[in-house]
């Protein structure tokens, strides 16, 4: 009868087996649509509007990738090559470029700050881009590999997953390319296949409970690095866009669902 | 000033489903800062909701409540169309005022 007992609860568990390895599901699941990220999409909506900066003009004329001021749908198919940049750029680096050039913000302050400290406000970088990804709900991943540099960028972005380095001898891929690995209770996906890579791709920025703001993409990446005891990865960097590059053209046909709900 | 809420009010077969989700630091007091100094409570103290004259739920808060706080709840009365309106202050005395039409 025990045994009998003890084989029910373990089918129990076997049928919400889903729910039973992410216990963050039920909790994202209760919060539906009241995502926090909302109150940092709203925010952000204004700011792109905000005539700011010293030049104190708009984001209107920022092109991301679609045409200028054109922002949805955008993120779905960032990073891009720019030809007015010469180079591949995500959308944390588009945005830094348009704060620059069009409102006459500091590059070198801008970056300062890009990231909220602790218990302080979101900054003006994370807000953005909670709207910006907000306006490519639904539409499908579609990383473009059209140019040469875009190519580049993936294959140099590939080889940074797989590269071995630092003082634990650390790659993206050791801990990135196996199924059904974890890091104490967090299940860590295996970007290397389609699932894991459009699961992460399609979810990045997210507002993180644990620290009570939206975390972006390049956070995510610099944060993974500074995990692997790696120098500290610079925002915008040549590296920080590929490995984006590479993880986007991998997750290419997911749908996007950001700003999610993250742990 | 404190930044906007995120209200949804929606009419079911007997009941009125309310879900607000409001901005706000929500600091306990107990925390501390970079510098090692205690960061000063900062809190809602004081959550009044109304539709039209009538107030449907009143709350006293204090600083356990958490950072962005979510409150959701459902009433009897009302149709669609009324206007709900939602209040609240915090321990400094700032305070916020949205209003939206019930779906």
């Amino acid at each position: 009868m025990h045994r009998l007992g003890l084989a029910w609860l373990l089918l129990a568990m076997l049928g919400s087996g889903a729910r039973a390895d992410d216990p963050f599901a039920s909790y994202r699941e209760l919060f539906g649509d009241d995502n926090p990220a909302e109150l940092a999409v709203a925010k952000g909506q204004e700011l792109w509007a905000a005539p700011r900066g010293p030049q104190g003009v708009s984001l209107a004329a920022c092109d991301l990738g679609l045409g200028p001021g054109v922002v949805a749908g955008a993120y779905a198919a960032l990073p891009r090559y720019f030809a007015d940049a010469g180079a591949v750029m995500d959308l944390e680096s588009r945005l830094l470029h348009c704060m620059v050039t069009i409102q006459g913000f500091s590059r070198d302050e801008l970056a300062a700050h890009a990231f909220s400290e602790r218990g302080a406000s979101q900054t003006d970088l994370e807000i953005l881009v909670a709207y910006v990804a907000s306006q490519s709900r639904g539409a499908p991943v579609d990383v473009p590999q059209s140019v040469r540099e875009e190519r580049e960028s993936y294959a140099r972005g590939r080889r940074l997953f797989y590269r071995r380095s630092g003082p634990y001898d650390f790659a993206c891929a050791s801990c990135h390319s196996l199924d059904h690995r974890r890091i104490r209770l967090q299940e860590l996906p295996n970007l290397t296949g389609e699932e894991g890579a459009r699961s992460a791709f399609t979810h990045w920025p997210a507002y993180r409970i644990s620290q009570g703001a939206v975390r972006t993409m390049q956070w995510r990446m610099a944060d993974c690095v500074r995990q692997q005891r790696l120098p500290e990865l610079v925002l915008g960097s040549q590296a920080s866009v590929d490995l984006i590059t590479y993880l986007g053209v991998l997750a290419r046909g997911g749908a996007m669902d950001a700003p999610s709900l993250r742990r | 000033m404190a930044d906007p809420m995120k209200i949804r009010a929606v009419a079911q077969a007997d009941r009125i489903e309310v879900k607000i989700l409001m901005a706000h630091e929500e600091e306990s007091g107990f925390r501390k800062g970079a510098d090692g100094a205690l960061v000063p409570a900062h809190f809602i103290s004081n959550v009044s909701v109304r539709l039209g004259g009538r107030e449907v739920l009143r709350a006293q808060w204090g600083p356990a409540i958490a950072k962005n706080p979510f409150l959701q709840f459902a009433f009897r009365g009302g149709a669609r169309g009324d206007e709900l309106t939602v209040i609240w202050v915090d321990n400094r005395g700032d305070s916020r005022t949205d209003r939206i039409p019930v779906a």
